[in-house]
């Protein structure tokens, strides 16, 4: 297989790359948190004059959150502050799509590349 | 073990500028980058798992995903003392799959890296503005000084670097020590209230569907162990020092995770376990001890400096390797003429740990990091197989070669798939929106950057053919 020559690369190409690389950076952790979509999906089970009863904690559960500097109306928010485990599943779905996808085009794009590396590697020699 | 060829990319000059890293690391460095970066998993941020699934989630996790790491430790032994070079796994990808793939790789060891630094610096600023109690104290200048003293080291040498590592991660660790035996751990109800905090009725409070859930969180426990690959061109002994020090920090995180899951859960209600971002500093408030809450305290800042440090070093290097190879402008692959550092890698990321410190917040940091991380470990399950078939064992000398093929991949392979299940439930969005970056990344890697890109001169190993090919 002939050796391959790339380009040359400009030095304001070069600068544009770094620039598209870091934007992406942000765009992909820093767009989640912006449009609220980071973070995890949660919802106040709410109790009217909460008590550490009525929260469910016992004498030594209780005592601790003391300890600590509650009482059962600051650690209301603490407590109720729950999960609720629903399986969305057309989101579920997308999901494995997604990363199936991804993980595919990985694999593929990479053994047509990896390829031409062994190719040109040891084809040379021989 | 025998002992491994040399990859030329480590003795010789001919990437980038005209110095090499230098080889100066034993088995203790190894040790100190790998539970250096991972110990902060004790003193924050494996409590949300109980957030997710209850105290005893957390603990059932803790055991699971250390199988999970005990699998990663293995093949990354294997595949890391026999592919010696700096970069770590996006080396083995490089050298295995391909190239889009070794990209991909580096840009998760980059962000997982990186926003584990930034979980570390928040952490920091987070505890001192806690603790000084001061109206109008905020966390920023701490994490400023945190990335910006970190880094500076990191840019003065490896050696130095590690060196102080590994003296805070002990102290770290020792302080973790010191709190379990000053509890009795022995005698139940002296202090620790285990049977009184998890009970029947909520120690699965989400039943089984929360201990799945719970995986994510539990990640956090040993994120970062496989870093110690980063230091493979670093090293004296590639084939000795790596898996020596990586096995040897698996066994050291192991302990460290269950005496703070056992310490922390007798002594915190599993609500608070889950809410709170210091759970073993909580804990020895809990215990009344001003001597104990001090030894915590620096324990806490203490492993999340040590962790910070770590990551500056271990993202750095997976970029310069980027860099080295052209897959970024070769700019990036300048060593220091005088440390013999990656001192352009390390600068160019400092302001991009010091701008997300800024505008994330712990568990959204952590999450970031730990998504890039199990994309990362889903690769290295396919990766070994994939080495393994194209180069059976005999066909080239391994430094190490790991027992019970292909069972450890298997399972690191189904504790992935589980994991990302994991995530969806209450974290998915945010995993579509970072596997849809890294989709549109690698079509312009594959389709524009790679045409800049060197073919034959990527593959540097003495290897012989791969089998298929």
């Amino acid at each position: 297989m002939a050796r391959y020559t790339p380009p040359v690369q400009s030095k304001s190409a070069q600068i544009f790359d770094i620039v598209f690389v870091v934007g992406a950076i942000f765009v992909a952790l820093w767009l989640p948190l912006k449009l609220g979509l980071a973070g995890a999906a949660k919802a106040i089970d709410k109790i009217d004059s909460p008590t550490w009863e009525t929260l469910g904690q016992n004498a030594t559960m209780s005592g601790i959150w003391e300890k600590l500097g509650y009482t059962p109306e600051t650690a209301h928010d603490i407590i109720q502050n729950r999960f609720h485990y629903v399986i969305d599943w057309p989101t579920l779905i997308v999901m494995a799509a997604v990363l199936i996808g991804y993980f595919v085009f990985l694999f593929r794009a990479s053994d047509k590349e990896f390829r031409d590396v062994i190719a040109e590697k040891f084809d040379e020699k021989s | 073990m025998t002992s491994t060829p040399v990859s030329p990319s480590l003795t010789n000059t001919i990437h980038g500028d005209r110095v090499s890293l230098l080889r100066v690391l034993g088995p203790v460095h190894v040790w100190a980058l790998g539970v250096g970066i991972v110990l902060v998993g004790e003193f924050t941020g494996w409590n949300f798992s109980a957030d997710k699934g209850g105290a005893l989630a957390a603990l059932i996790v803790c055991w699971v995903v250390g199988l999970l790491y005990t699998s990663v430790a293995m093949i990354d032994s294997e595949v890391t003392s026999t592919v010696a070079a700096a970069g770590g796994q996006y080396a083995q990808a490089k050298h295995i799959v391909g190239p889009l793939m070794a990209f991909n790789v580096a840009l998760f060891l980059v962000f997982a890296y990186t926003m584990l630094e930034v979980s570390d610096a928040i952490l920091v600023g987070d505890l001192m503005v806690t603790v000084a109690g001061t109206e109008g104290l905020e966390r920023h200048g701490f994490v400023v000084l945190t990335i910006a003293v970190l880094a500076w080291l990191n840019y003065r040498g490896v050696l130095m670097t590690l060196n102080f590592n590994f003296v805070i991660t002990a102290l770290a660790y020792l302080s973790i020590l010191v709190l379990f035996f000053s509890v009795q751990p022995w005698s139940q109800g002296a202090v620790l209230q285990l049977g009184q905090l998890v009970t029947p009725e909520n120690a699965l409070p989400y039943g089984w569907i929360g201990v799945i859930a719970a995986f994510q969180f539990g990640i956090w426990y040993y994120l970062g162990i496989e870093g110690t690959t980063q230091a493979a061109e670093e090293v004296r002994s590639p084939s000795r020092s790596l898996p020596y020090g990586t096995m040897a920090g698996m066994i050291t995180l192991l302990i460290a995770a269950a005496i703070t899951w056992y310490v922390c859960a007798s002594l915190l209600p599993w609500e608070y376990l889950g809410f709170t971002f210091f759970p073993l500093y909580d804990a020895a408030r809990v215990t009344g001890s001003g001597a104990l809450e001090f030894i915590m305290f620096w324990g806490t800042v203490l492993s999340a400096v040590a962790s910070a440090n770590g990551c500056i070093n271990d993202a750095a290097r997976a970029w310069f390797s980027l860099g080295r190879d052209r897959y970024l402008p070769s700019w990036f692959s300048a060593v220091h003429p005088k440390y013999r550092t990656p001192y352009r890698s390390i600068l160019f990321l400092l302001p991009i740990a010091l701008a997300f410190a800024f505008i994330a917040d712990l568990n959204q940091a952590i999450t970031f990091s730990i998504l890039s991380g199990v994309l990362q470990y889903t690769f290295m399950s396919i990766n070994i197989m994939m080495f393994r078939r194209k180069w059976p064992l005999g066909s080239i000398r391994r430094g190490y070669t790991h027992p019970f093929h292909p069972l450890p991949a298997i399972i690191l392979f189904l504790l992935c798939c589980v994991t990302f299940f994991a995530i969806f439930l209450g974290f998915g969005t945010q995993l579509i929106a970072m596997v849809a970056f890294y989709f549109l990344i690698s079509l312009w890697f594959h389709f524009y950057r790679y045409k800049f890109v060197r073919r034959g001169d990527q593959f540097t190993m003495p290897w012989p053919k791969p089998q298929g090919y």
